[in-house]
């Protein structure tokens, strides 16, 4: 939890980081993952970002999960639909969670 | 130096003060508004994919886009006889973007600030 104390660094200026929105400003310019409603997730390099969640990717790649019952089985199978796009808008009112890549992902 | 030089770098200066300028908290208004022209795919959120060029844009991200036609598989509702719409900002899941007109550099330091002055 980010309490008063905690202090990140921004250009060349030092600035206490207090709410949840400035640890997204660390991650400007990095990568980033970004869990979205409907079973999709992005990965892409934050570029710009405001307080609804609104965000600018750069080099996104869209995964979309989607699950089929298999008739004679009943077998759940999980498929996944990946796509890369080179700039993308994410509207913030489909935007579940924000996150630094996960070990073992590709960067 | 050529004329369209001259007029390149006019509208980055334009663009940048924009962005510097805003006082109400705006960047992804601005950012649009600096796309105006530009051709972009909206993918809204019953899946319908439209490109078209950006004609217009407000405050709520409310889009209207020019010369349209629907892409990803026109399975999806075909507009045929649609050339212009309107799209209520709510339903845009997402809009692909050429990555050459956006100026990222530019774009982070607006989100720097923009963050900065949401929290004051």
């Amino acid at each position: 939890m980010a309490d008063e104390g905690d202090v990140g660094v921004v250009g060349n200026t030092t600035v206490a980081v207090e709410e949840p929105l400035d640890l997204i400003r660390l991650s400007l310019d990095e990568r980033l993952y970004v869990k979205m409603r409907n079973e999709r997730e992005l990965r892409g390099r934050l570029h710009a970002y405001d307080q609804h969640l609104n965000m600018v990717l750069g080099e996104v790649e869209e995964t979309v999960t989607s699950v089929e019952v298999d008739d004679e089985t009943f077998e759940e199978v999980y498929k996944t639909t990946r796509r890369t796009i080179p700039m993308l808008f994410v509207r913030g009112d489909g935007v579940i969670l924000v996150a630094p890549p996960m070990r073992g992902a590709p960067p | 130096m050529d004329i369209n030089r001259c007029k390149k770098i006019y509208g980055e200066i334009k663009v940048s003060y924009l962005y510097l300028k805003q006082k109400f908290f705006q960047l992804f208004y601005s950012f649009f508004k600096s796309l105006i022209g530009k051709d972009v795919v909206v993918e809204l959120k019953n899946d319908l994919s439209i490109c078209g060029t950006l004609h217009s844009v407000d405050q709520y991200l409310n889009i209207k886009l020019t010369d349209i036609n629907v892409t990803d598989a026109e399975k999806y509702p075909h507009m045929l006889s649609v050339k212009n719409c309107f799209v209520r900002g709510s339903v845009v899941r997402y809009v692909q973007l050429p990555a050459d007109e956006v100026d990222t550099q530019l774009l982070q330091d607006a989100a720097r600030r923009e963050a900065h002055s949401q929290r004051q």
